[in-house]
């Protein structure tokens, strides 16, 4: 959050590092009209989901949790010299609340955040939500899903808290490059670096706020069913990973996946079968070179996550064959 | 003779983890009539009032206005009886005063314009219809609990019932409480530890113990039998 | 905290405060827009945007230097950006980040601070937001302060406690307990949205969601949107045409 909290400078980076609320005037007209074009049926869908069960106490429930994620944030976690860090909370809703609760709570968080607090755009709001929201959190509650039943529970609960954060901020940073926001190889690491360390917090926040919960009360949060496929869980995981890494490296060098394909020594032939469902539609329907990168780098994405899902499903049917 | 708003008979409560709350609860309130719970921390006095409204459900029988409490009863008792908690933050959750003090009435199908006029007049009752586009945690305690009444009063109950609702006020809040709640002509149940708060308001007490009533009569009588201890000082049979 | 002084500004009683919130939210969105297009005539624009922020604000008679800083919160990460994109090479992107940021923040502060919360979510719930997200919101403010008064009094006690003298000894015990407070914040919040619930619940609360609030859409108000949806559109159009 951009609010001034932090003691230090250093805490200030890291503050900074943690949570990428996209203000408007970063992002693309493509991007940001997209991803709040595609907010819409993704909150919606949550919404409806939440609501499920007809339990009637979800309004004041997610309300008041929403309320305490916030004041959650402004206990700060020694981490180092004069460095604190706080809670996001992303995955700590999913493990209480459930994914399809906390998606709507961070939903109701990021918009009070933007309009109260003027932390994210409004326009920037359907990326930030995508982000936050539903990405982040569904990424975060995947591995306790698959494995939070077992003997590796803490394990999934540290991992899921690494990948809400994670999958978050590399898909704020990925944004921010596809729209044209320059960003050198250094300081693109030292971002890299500082998500990854901030991430790594938020895994280790949440594994001792859910270990001091259960103390509390061991039903605040919830038991997924036992009985995970390794391998089906691992494949989800590494498609995921994949996918997110995918976006960043589709939007960093929007032309890179045609460079890989003459590095790696592709034939031309097979290069041409790659590249030739878009250049016809490029002739046809586009026009500037920034909208044609942008398109090559989201069907990028698209192909290395199909890539992973197929790899995923032979994977887990070779074993259980 | 008066007829009854709440008659309860053999009320019986478990809580989840089996603790026993209510062992036979048998009551009485007569319509106008103001009675004061009393007794020790534990004992089934918050318990028993949460039946009157279906929050919670024992065994036994209970009836308000003559509707047993059922679940398809209960939106005309919830109309019937109100509920003031003790804790007035977590009851007034509507973002203005005004907006708070019409949930009822709008819960209840009225149409906004209706719902409206009920809250204005309800907070006039209780003297805080200039604060109706105030929010909530700006109020201070005082003024909290007596919008958290308007919000009951604002559904035209027969029955109030208050779970200790001099918690958090100072002696003059207390006596303007208390002066409030004795001009209005509903039947009245407080739940308090607050005994010259309770002798100035109610006529009649009973005492908890153990989940059974162990005494009902004058104020006086009671509040001397128990006194400081709140033990009794010899064993009486329950009621 | 940040957000009683926009509580305060929002209760105002300008005529500005007195619009249909729809009426300032629809012009809102075309301005945002206008801001995050704009390409050529861009320093212009933001001066004539910037001009018009300030007279509404004034005109609503929302403290102007407060205003204009709090919208400033955006800049330190802008700053980094801009600095960035200058060192790489690029400053008029830079330029562009800071400008469209900290103008697109300073209109959301515009209409925020002219529009109640309540309202403001009502005029949302008009271009088909969910109830129940708006609803939730609305608890999430309502319960926003007291929780964090909550957690500052937790925060005061445990540094009333003090904290233990040897660094490396407290540092995971300081974790450990930061983690605890957070549990035990987390559990005071579920217990008071139960509270919360059982309340709802004397009052006749069935499980349907009311609208939040009550909106008069008046001919002042559409004229209104009208012309301010339309005038930054006209402007930009105006620059465009200038090589």
């Amino acid at each position: 959050m951009v609010s001034p909290r932090g003691d230090t400078i250093v805490s200030n980076v890291i503050l900074w590092g943690t949570a990428v609320h996209i203000p408007d005037g970063f992002l693309s007209t493509p991007v940001w009209a997209t991803l709040d074009v595609a907010a819409l049926p993704a909150v919606g869908y949550m919404v409806r989901r939440a609501q499920r069960g007809f339990d009637d106490a979800k309004v004041p429930l997610l309300g008041v949790m929403g309320a305490f994620v916030f004041a959650a944030q402004m206990i700060n976690f020694p981490v180092g010299i004069g460095t604190t860090a706080h809670l996001l909370g992303g995955a700590l809703l999913a493990y209480t609340l459930g994914p399809a609760a906390a998606c709507v709570t961070m939903a109701s968080i990021l918009a009070i955040q933007a309009l109260v607090f003027q932390d994210g755009g409004i326009l920037a709001l359907g990326p930030n939500l995508i982000n936050m929201a539903i990405a982040g959190v569904l990424a975060g509650y995947l591995p306790f899903y698959l494995w939070g039943a077992g003997r590796w529970r803490k394990a999934a609960i540290f991992a899921g808290g690494v990948l809400s954060a994670l999958v978050s901020a590399v898909l704020a940073l990925s944004e921010l490059l596809l729209s044209g926001v320059r960003m050198p190889l250094p300081i693109l690491g030292v971002s890299l670096t500082l998500f990854l360390a901030a991430a790594l917090l938020e895994g280790a926040i949440t594994v001792a706020v859910i270990g001091a919960l259960e103390k509390i009360q061991p039903d605040f949060v919830r038991q997924p069913r036992l009985g995970r496929p390794f391998a089906l869980g691992a494949a989800a995981l590494a498609g995921l990973l994949l996918a997110t890494v995918g976006v960043l490296l589709a939007a960093a060098a929007p032309d890179g996946i045609q460079k890989l394909g003459i590095q790696t020594g592709i034939a031309s032939r097979a290069q041409a079968l790659f590249s030739t469902p878009f250049t016809g539609y490029q002739a046809a329907f586009l026009a500037a070179g920034w909208q044609r990168k942008t398109l090559g780098g989201l069907a990028g994405l698209a192909l290395v996550y199909a890539a992973c899902l197929v790899f995923g499903r032979a994977v887990a049917r070779k074993r259980s064959a | 003779m008066k007829r009854p708003v709440i008659e309860a008979r053999g009320l019986r409560f478990r809580y989840g983890d089996g603790a026993p709350a209510l062992n036979g609860v048998d009551f009485r309130l007569d319509e106008g009539e103001c009675v004061a719970l009393l007794g020790p921390n534990g004992s089934g006095k918050t318990t028993f009032v949460l039946h009157l409204n279906g929050l919670l459900e024992g065994e036994g029988s209970i009836e308000v206005c003559g509707l047993p409490v059922e679940r398809r009863n209960l939106p005309a008792i919830r109309r019937k009886i109100g509920l003031v908690f003790q804790d007035s933050e977590s009851q007034l959750f509507m973002p203005t005063v005004l907006e708070d003090a019409a949930f009822g009435p709008i819960n209840r199908g009225l149409s906004r314009p209706e719902a409206l006029e009920r809250a204005m007049a309800a907070l006039k009752t209780v003297g805080m219809e200039g604060s109706a586009a105030r929010a909530p945690y700006h109020l201070s305690a005082g003024e909290q609990k007596k919008v958290a009444i308007a919000g009951i009063l604002a559904t035209d109950p027969e029955i109030l019932a208050l779970d200790e609702p001099t918690t958090f006020l100072d002696p003059p809040g207390q006596r303007a409480l208390a002066d409030l709640l004795r001009a209005l002509p509903q039947a009245k149940i407080v739940v308090t530890h607050n005994i010259p708060f309770a002798l100035a308001l109610c006529r009649r007490a009973v005492f908890f113990q153990g989940g059974v009533i162990v005494a009902d009569g004058p104020v006086g009588e009671v509040v001397e039998r128990f006194a400081w201890d709140f033990v009794a000082a010899a064993p009486l049979p329950p009621r | 905290m940040h957000h009683i002084v926009l509580d305060r500004w929002s209760r105002g009683s300008s005529a500005a405060h007195r619009l249909d919130p729809r009426a300032k939210i629809v012009p809102l969105l075309a301005l945002l827009a206008a801001l995050a297009t704009a390409r050529h005539g861009l320093p212009e624009f933001s001066a004539a945007v910037f001009v018009l922020l300030c007279a509404a604000l004034l005109a609503a008679r929302i403290p102007l230097f407060p205003a204009l800083a709090r919208a400033a919160l955006v800049l330190p990460f802008a700053v980094v950006f801009a600095v960035v994109c200058w060192l790489a090479g690029d400053p008029a992107r830079g330029l562009s980040l800071l400008l469209k940021s900290y103008l697109s923040a300073l209109a959301v502060l515009t209409v925020v601070a002219t529009t109640p919360l309540p309202a403001l979510l009502r005029g949302i719930e008009s271009l088909r937001v969910p109830l129940f997200l708006l609803t939730v919101a609305q608890f999430l403010y309502r319960y926003l302060f007291v929780i964090s008064e909550e957690a500052q009094h937790m925060r005061k006690a445990a540094a009333a406690r003090g904290t233990p003298t040897r660094p490396l000894a407290s540092g995971g015990a300081r974790f450990r307990a930061a983690a605890g407070a957070l549990a035990v914040l987390f559990a005071r919040s579920y217990g008071r949205a139960q509270n919360v619930h059982r309340a709802m619940l004397a009052r006749g609360f069935t499980g349907r969601l009311h609208p939040l609030f009550d909106l008069h859409f008046r001919p002042a108000d559409a004229a209104f949107a009208a012309l301010a949806s339309l005038a930054p559109l006209a402007a930009r159009l105006a620059l465009e045409k200038v090589p």
